[in-house]
């Protein structure tokens, strides 16, 4: 088994080779305005290193922080024709509402409210007004829209408006990007459509990024298929990647975490990234990270969907640092710490000068920091401790200490005892631990689907043969796929004896 | 004091405020916010009055939503369904309403009065009937007052509208009025019994919504200028602190239609030796120090976190959260004998006397 994993950071695009479960080769090249350039050069690197050539590849795997950053800098984003089926309630808090204005200006290409959805015991709350969608897209069409995002009360217990009207809309607009809000479902109809219409506003960047990834893997003269990695931990194969990309949005924080997991040999553990600005902090369980169950803010728009939890503070390598009284970050140098640092000849004292002043790390020139004394140094470094005991206890979900896995650049002001931190575990190529979780990444399948007139433990067999089958025709290999999530819900006043069933299977990418 | 306008300012306020006497229930007053952003963005304002200048024979309207909080966040409140439950109420009784009040000033229905206000171009009474949130319709100062109960109005968002024309008891109008909400989808904007301005100046909850926007102002203001924002609190209410600590234990059942369950917390600071442990039904009832009770119910029990000051939700509370637990004293109403039989811990299953914390 060969595969590469590539993260194309802000800064940095990693790339590691993994051959027969070892870590072969890991690079790192700066990231390129047009994407390419970037991968491009990561793979050449990896290439030089010899452990590429003549050799098959069985996959690619990106991970990338492109979509994420689009939203927060406002930049690529398409105009999104909302399309809510909920009427008459909710009229007055329609889709965009609680968004930012500046991000609404952007994405606001029109908004249309018709008659649907669902009740929370699954009876319609209204019948789909058809004839007001299909005079709907025809405006649509008329203001030259192209991206569409399609919301519905309880459209997670019942898909079925939200999927007719998309049905209508495709007719009417052919080769319209259509996000439907149960694909990405979770209850919560502001923060579910707020979750499609940004989907939907990424639709022509998802588009030409995965075209550009694809470009680049093609001119490196590798030929493998590509996978692109997603807020859980898996991969998708690069079409379906495409259509959903806010499921991509938090993968790099996701594959430092698998990573983690993956170079410690620990299931169930704490880790901890610290980057150049940031510090994020997350739990594993079964080797894939706790996912949210709250509202999460993307550039200052509320959604809900499966993401991480992630606990994000700012500290890191290059956090500014104060002695009198200690403080720590939350400013950064960020990537400009090899000018401005004080070790390096600038004049901003930062986390990385006082570990250059205590000899923790051999960087720089440690007479500019010379005059740094030791109980200055000590009491940054504790400073940096309580932060991160403070970060890690909040995001355990019950008492006992837990192993702690350290990964990233700015790992050095993780201490070697913490409270709460049974140990600190370090590990060889931690600070490539995001692109060796995108190369370690499995591939998922899921079923959530309405049976009618099953057994429970009938319709949760059938629900899972059709995640496995999903999950093999994305890539996986039938032998290795495990159940990783059931959920079922029974819906009273459906006719029949109605269940809502929810599967998802993962397993390892099939050898080419 | 005459009418004066809600700025909105004030409504930011109302909002933080409102989740804050909400003492762990009431809903979020998010979506309620949302809705009053837009309607001043469409030019209309809200007038406060004080309960005092309400003619004896006036009437007023008393607002809430009822119904389960994840209906909510599907079927988003509409501003204009609270109104038209007053409307509705008006066409039945032949009434003309001088203002309307909330039924709970805590949580999301803080806010229901101001969005009927502002279609049907009423002022908002300056009182509630609990002076923060409580599960059922009995709990209420007018329910412990012997006050009439019926009729009530229920309208759902599709044209359905539905009148209780009389009940024998705040019981009975609970259960008959839960019902209809269910077959509506499990949310209904209600109008309670309508009230005289005799009946509201005797037995109405003084300046609750000027004491939620005074408590929301002063978190905001703590927040804006990094400074402690339950000291803020606490210097704008006669509150007192119990406890500062970080949750180390939540168990939540569901049953009989409330979210019931337990908190454990662990002590920072002052409350390094000791633990404390909080019940709810919906709302915070009880709060334990080291296994004796110090504080129930009808005191407010808040429970707010540490840095930014805003309420915990017993929905959302979860392990790790730093947070202070603060009483706030309760309306005279509930301290007497009667009072106590409708609020008091025995109300809510537990064998415990009622003795204030501010009494010592």
């Amino acid at each position: 088994m060969r595969r590469i994993g590539i993260d194309v950071g802000g800064t940095n695009t990693d790339a590691v080779l993994i051959e027969e479960g070892k870590v072969a080769g890991a690079v790192k090249a700066p990231t390129s305005e047009d994407v390419t350039g970037g991968i491009l050069e990561a793979l050449a690197a990896l290439g030089r290193t010899g452990i590429v050539r003549q050799r098959r590849v069985d996959g690619v795997m990106i991970g990338t922080t492109h979509f994420i950053n689009a939203v927060v800098q406002r930049r690529h984003l398409t105009k999104v024709a909302a399309l809510r089926l909920a009427m008459p309630a909710s009229a007055s808090l329609p889709p965009f509402c609680d968004w930012p204005e500046d991000l609404a200006e952007i994405v606001r290409g029109g908004v249309w409210m018709v008659e649907g959805g669902h009740e929370y015991d699954g009876r319609p709350f209204m019948p789909l007004d058809v004839e007001a969608v299909r005079r709907t897209a025809r405006e649509m069409k008329a203001k030259d829209l192209k991206a569409v995002a399609i919301s519905a009360s309880f459209s997670p217990l019942d898909p079925s408006h939200e999927k007719d009207a998309a049905a209508i809309v495709a007719q009417e607009l052919p080769g319209a990007a259509i996000t439907c809000s149960c694909d990405l479902g979770r209850i919560g109809l502001l923060e579910r459509e707020n979750a499609s219409l940004l989907n939907a506003a990424l639709a022509d960047l998802a588009r030409d990024t995965i075209a550009a990834f694809e470009k680049a893997i093609a001119d490196s003269g590798i030929e493998a298929p590509l996978f692109i990695t997603q807020n859980d931990g898996t991969v998708v194969e690069a079409a379906q990647a495409g259509r959903l990309p806010v499921y991509s949005f938090a993968s790099g924080a996701t594959n430092s975490m698998r990573g983690g997991a993956y170079l410690s040999g620990l299931q169930d553990a704490m880790v901890i990234d610290v980057g150049g600005t940031t510090t994020d902090v997350g739990q594993l369980r079964h080797g894939f990270p706790r996912e949210a169950n709250s509202v999460v803010r993307i550039g200052g728009v509320r959604t809900l969907f499966r993401m991480p939890d992630l606990m994000s503070i700012g500290l890191g390598g290059g956090s500014h640092v104060s002695l009198d009284p200690v403080k720590v970050g939350p400013l950064s140098v960020g990537y400009r710490l090899l000018k401005e640092g004080i070790a390096f000849g600038g004049r901003q004292l930062t986390a990385t000068d006082i570990a250059v002043a205590s000899g923790r790390l051999t960087l720089g020139d440690r007479a500019r920091v010379a005059h740094i004394d030791d109980v200055a140094c000590t009491r940054v470094f504790a400073e940096a401790r309580r932060m991160i005991e403070e970060t890690v206890d909040r995001m355990k979900t019950e008492a006992g200490d837990v192993p702690l896995v350290a990964v990233g650049g700015g790992a050095f002001l993780v201490p070697e005892r913490l409270e709460g931190v049974s140990r600190v575990v370090r590990v060889p190529h931690g600070d490539c631990a995001n692109a060796v979780g995108a190369a370690i990444a499995q591939v998922s399948g899921e079923c959530d689907q309405i049976f009618r007139d099953l057994p429970r433990v009938e319709a949760i067999a059938r629900a899972r043969e059709i995640a496995a089958d999903r999950a093999a025709a994305a890539g996986a290999d039938r032998s290795t796929l495990s159940t990783i999530e059931t959920e079922d819900m029974p819906l009273a006043y459906l006719p029949g004896n109605s269940l809502r069933v929810r599967v998802r299977v993962v397993g390892d990418v099939a050898a080419a | 004091m005459p009418l004066r306008e809600i700025s909105a300012d004030d409504i930011e306020s109302l909002a933080v405020g409102a989740w804050v006497l909400g003492t762990g229930g009431g809903g979020s007053p998010y979506l309620g916010l949302l809705n009053m952003r837009q309607l001043y963005k469409e030019g209309h304002r809200v007038q406060l009055m004080p309960a005092d200048e309400l003619a004896d024979d006036d009437w007023v309207a008393a607002v809430s939503n009822m119904g389960a909080p994840l209906v909510g966040q599907e079927r988003l409140t509409d501003s204009r369904t609270i109104a038209r439950a007053v409307a509705l109420m008006e066409e039945h009784t032949g009434y003309r309403f001088r203002g309307v009040m909330a039924l709970e000033i805590g949580g999301g229905n803080g806010i229901q009065p101001l969005m009927a206000a502002a279609h049907l171009k009423r002022p908002v009474i300056d009182a509630d009937m609990m002076g923060r949130a409580y599960p059922e319709a009995q709990m209420t100062s007018v329910a412990v007052g012997d006050l009439q109960p019926w009729p009530l109005t229920t309208v759902d968002v599709r044209g359905l509208e539905a009148v209780v024309q009389k009940v024998p008891t705040w019981k009975w109008m609970e259960r008959v009025s839960r019902k209809i909400c269910v077959e509506y989808g499990s949310i209904a904007s209600t109008c309670k019994a309508p009230r005289t301005g005799t009946e509201v100046k005797r037995w109405g909850i003084h300046g609750t919504t000027t004491k939620a926007i005074r408590i929301g102002h002063a978190v905001r203001e703590a927040q804006r200028r990094h400074e402690d924002p339950v000291a803020a609190i606490l210097s704008v209410e006669p509150g007192k602190v119990l406890y500062r600590g970080k949750v180390v234990d939540v168990e939540r059942r569901a049953t009989e239609g409330f979210l019931r369950g337990r908190t454990r917390f662990e002590g920072m600071d002052d409350w390094r030796d000791s633990v404390m442990e909080l019940a709810f039904q919906n709302e915070w009832i009880v709060a334990w120090q080291d296994g004796t009770p110090i504080a129930t119910s009808p005191e407010l029990i808040c429970v707010l976190d540490t840095v930014s000051g805003e309420a915990v939700g017993t929905e959302t509370i979860r392990y790790g959260q730093r947070v202070t637990v603060i009483a706030l004293p309760p309306p005279a109403v509930f301290l007497s004998e009667k009072g106590l039989q409708h609020v008091g811990p025995r109300a809510f299953g537990y064998d415990i006397e009622f003795r204030s914390v501010f009494a010592s």
